[in-house]
């Protein structure tokens, strides 16, 4: 299946023994690089001179010209504008507390995975040129003295490959004394790598796609038109009622912004059929937009505030170009952060919505209440052929909230499981919540190219559920973010799992969801069945009226 | 009494150095804007909860104790014995000293050999724990050694039959406040003791040190937690707006 060694679960503790460290486990000339046109349109510079036989910066052992003064000019802009990474890179004691709480130091065991050695790849080369003592030991000839070291071709190339093995999940955070954000420090150092032509292929393109077309997937309006349609009809095939995927409707009180893989991917969509859902149910009146149909927004990956900006400026047009007066986010880890966090800074003011209700607001902030109040028809026993644990996305855990209360992110996700499922086992305490492991496909990580960083990234995850499939009988993994989903569904069977065991939220919800007017299984095979004797009955009509036409005209011309 | 004007000299210009340099590196990360709220979450909603956590990751190491049991016992017994070694030595500078000090004194003269062990184990975390030892640098091990040998001469002279003249080297204390220049006691123990004192206060803006002031920007841990309620926006991004400009470099 791969040329790598799958990591081994247990289920025996459900949490990882720490590894002993393997220097250079992980090294690799790291995912593929974007495009030149790419880093165009990124507006990231492309006025470099390169050799007619490479293909690609970084390809062949190529660095673009002056690559060094560049990436050094571009640190110290970046230090000057972002206090995190200024006082992040002086204040590290190295004191070792972060450096077994990465998953993918877990899972990789490659020394330059703990969070303080990914951060010191950046800090030795700000040591070295931005402080006193880095200057100072340097002259003397020996800048490891104080933790320096010169910017080489070699360092360049252990940026490239160690920052895109972080999906910025902020664990380390969590645990470091001083609160230092490994996500901020690798967000620094890809926008470094963005000025020097190394931008990276998969977050570039995608973000390409948004910019030109609306979404991550490059799905033109009409397709979405189509897709929401044929989800109507799944929807009435399934329930006999009619419930309404809206894009474009302008007026609608609602926007929802949601990743663009619940449109089509498993198990997304069947969570965006749950929102749906439970809108219809709650008599709300939304819609989706094709300019703004995408949730998602990488810009933050790359710590480019200017793209994140420009991607987020797309939500503030959609929702005055069509009247709203509230938005909601769908499902997705990065995407709510992006939007609880930032939104109102990148795209605010929101004075002309609706001040009654949370800007941005979340879609469990919405079922949670009305689940709680008894607003749904709720049979929980459709869920019975299930036993639920819930996967804390990173983003939502430790960068966001929902709700007033903080931990409001853990609980409202569990009350809307609660509500909806009789079977509902939490993992290891040291896996939740705030101390949530990573999915290990976060933060731009999502790709083909970095599949071995990918699975043996979620192994500290697959070793909480193996714990809770054993123990405790769980049979499925509910998440509430697109890119979880995708990455679970495409690594758990490496694990022993398969990948139907992984379930949306509002899939559960909608599982569950009695809608008004909704026919029984029965009434339903009734309704069909009337319907396919009445299409019986139609076409015998028909046709006997074609035999008669026929035998009049025969008449006629006899 | 040349070794009291060398001293002297040095020890104004490493106070000079340390309260300058710690002052300028605060101003730095004071006017270096943070763009975008970062608190990690769950974090508090108002001021007076971030007053809270703040609070508790200065004085209870709140987020090294969840992380690490051994490391924090080890940091929390080097930070709290440094403190009381530190008020205990008030007594040189202060005249008349004030009670407190006085009833810190017997604690501050035995919390040294807490200092040291403490230090000797964080030390020993440095060389044992393959991790640790993957990211120390030779200042980090170099910068405990400076640590343990000040409590060790610091100890020869309260415990282990040091003569110093007390009373001498507070005269030169006092005096180098009121810039009286006063004699030092020509004390092995005692100007080696000073001397790694005056070393720890040089490196002090230049080194990791720096985390002392330093965790007061944190913003992963100094901001409230309210972005829907209150628009947060640095000045540079507030430029973009003001211009119309979707990129820095486009701005005028």
């Amino acid at each position: 299946m791969a040329d790598y060694e799958i990591p081994k679960i247990t289920g025996e503790e459900g949490i990882l023994e720490i590894p002993h460290i393997q220097p250079d486990a992980m090294k690799s000339h790291g995912p593929w690089i974007s495009k030149h046109e790419f880093q165009e349109y990124m507006h990231f510079p492309t006025d470099f001179k390169m050799p007619e036989s490479v293909e690609h910066y970084g390809d062949a052992d190529t660095l673009v010209e002056n690559w060094k003064e560049r990436a050094l000019a571009k640190m110290a802009d970046l230090k000057g504008r972002y206090r995190s990474l200024q006082v992040y890179l002086d204040i590290c004691v190295k004191c070792g507390a972060c450096t077994d709480k990465c998953h993918y130091f877990l899972g990789t065991t490659d020394p330059k995975n703990m969070p303080v050695a990914r951060q010191d790849l950046l800090r030795k080369v700000y040591r070295r040129y931005f402080t006193f003592a880095g200057k100072f030991f340097a002259k003397l000839g020996m800048p490891g003295f104080v933790g320096g070291a010169e910017l080489t071709e070699d360092v360049v190339k252990d940026w490239y490959n160690y920052y895109h093995q972080c999906s910025q999940c902020r664990r380390c955070s969590v645990f470091c004394p001083y609160g230092i954000d490994t996500a901020e420090i690798s967000m620094a150092a890809r926008e470094i790598l963005d000025h020097i032509g190394m931008g990276q292929k998969y977050c570039t393109e995608i973000m390409g796609k948004v910019h030109k077309i609306g979404n991550n997937l490059g799905l033109p309006g009409g397709a979405l038109a189509d897709t929401l349609e044929g989800l109507e009809e799944d929807i009435y095939d399934d329930t006999g009622v009619e419930v309404k995927l809206p894009m474009d409707k302008k007026g609608a009180d609602i926007l929802l912004v949601t990743p663009s893989a619940d449109f089509f991917a498993e198990p997304h969509v069947d969570g965006l059929m749950g929102y749906a859902k439970v809108f219809h149910e709650l008599g709300l009146d939304w819609t989706l937009s094709s300019y703004a149909s995408e949730g998602a927004n990488f810009g933050m990956f790359i710590g480019s505030y200017e793209n994140m900006r420009k991607i987020s400026l797309r939500v503030r047009k959609a929702a005055i170009d069509l009247g709203v007066k509230r938005i909601v986010f769908g499902e997705c880890g990065h995407a709510w952060r992006v939007a609880y966090s930032f939104l109102n800074t990148l795209a605010g003011p929101f004075d002309f919505l609706d001040q009654n209700y949370p800007i941005p607001q979340h879609v469990l902030e919405i079922t949670e209440p009305a689940l709680a109040a008894g607003k749904l028809n709720i049979d929980k026993s459709l869920n019975d052929d299930m036993t639920l644990t819930f996967h804390d996305s990173c983003n939502i855990a430790r960068g966001s909230r929902m709700g007033d209360k903080p931990g409001g992110q853990f609980e409202i996700p569990r009350n809307v499981i609660k509500a909806v499922c009789n079977n509902f086992v939490d993992m290891p305490a040291d896996t939740i919540h705030d101390a949530t492991y990573c999915c290990g496909g976060g933060g731009g990580i999502l790709t083909d190219d970095l599949m071995e960083v990918r699975v043996k990234g979620a192994q500290p995850r697959m070793e909480a559920l193996k714990y809770v499939t054993d123990h405790h009988g769980v049979t499925h993994m509910a998440a509430i973010c697109a890119i979880c989903k995708s990455q679970f569904t495409k690594v758990i069977p490496y694990y022993g799992f398969t990948m139907d065991q992984i379930v949306s939220v509002h899939q559960l919800v909608s599982n569950a969801l009695i809608l008004t007017g909704q026919l029984t299984e029965e009434e339903m095979e009734a309704k069909e069945a009337a319907e396919e004797a009445e299409r019986l009955a139609a076409k015998e009509a028909r046709e006997k009226a074609a035999a008669e036409k026929a035998a009049a005209e025969k008449e006629s011309k006899d | 009494m040349a070794i009291g004007v060398i001293y002297a000299v040095l020890f104004w210009a490493a106070t000079l150095v340390l309260v300058l340099g710690v002052a300028n590196k605060v101003l730095i990360y004071w006017k270096t804007p943070a763009p975008l709220k970062i608190p990690t979450t769950p974090a508090p909603i108002t001021r007076s909860g971030v007053v809270v956590r703040m609070m508790s990751e200065v004085f209870l190491f709140k987020s090294l104790y969840r992380s690490d049991k051994l490391l924090w016992a080890l940091g929390f017994a080097f930070h709290y014995s440094m403190l009381f070694i530190v008020i205990r030595h008030f007594r040189y500078v202060l005249d008349p000293v004030w009670s407190v000090i006085q009833f810190m004194q017997p604690i501050g003269r035995y919390a040294a050999f807490v200092f040291v062990l403490a230090l000797l184990g964080l030390l020993a975390r440095r060389i044992f724990i393959d991790r640790v030892r993957y990211i120390t640098s030779p200042s980090d091990r170099a910068m405990l050694g400076l640590l343990i040998f000040i409590g060790l001469s610091g100890m020869t002279m309260s415990f282990f039959g040091g003569h110093t003249d007390i009373v001498m080297v507070k005269e030169f204390f006092t005096g180098l406040i009121t810039f009286d220049l006063k004699p030092l006691p020509a004390d092995a123990p005692l100007l080696i003791h000073l001397g790694l004192v005056l070393i720890l206060m040089f490196i002090f803006p230049i080194s990791k040190l720096l985390h002392a002031p330093g965790i007061f920007f944190s913003p992963t841990r100094n901001q409230v937690d309210n972005p829907r309620e209150k628009r947060h926006l640095s000045p540079w991004a507030a430029e973009l707006e003001k211009q119309g400009k979707m990129y820095l470099d486009e701005l005028d």
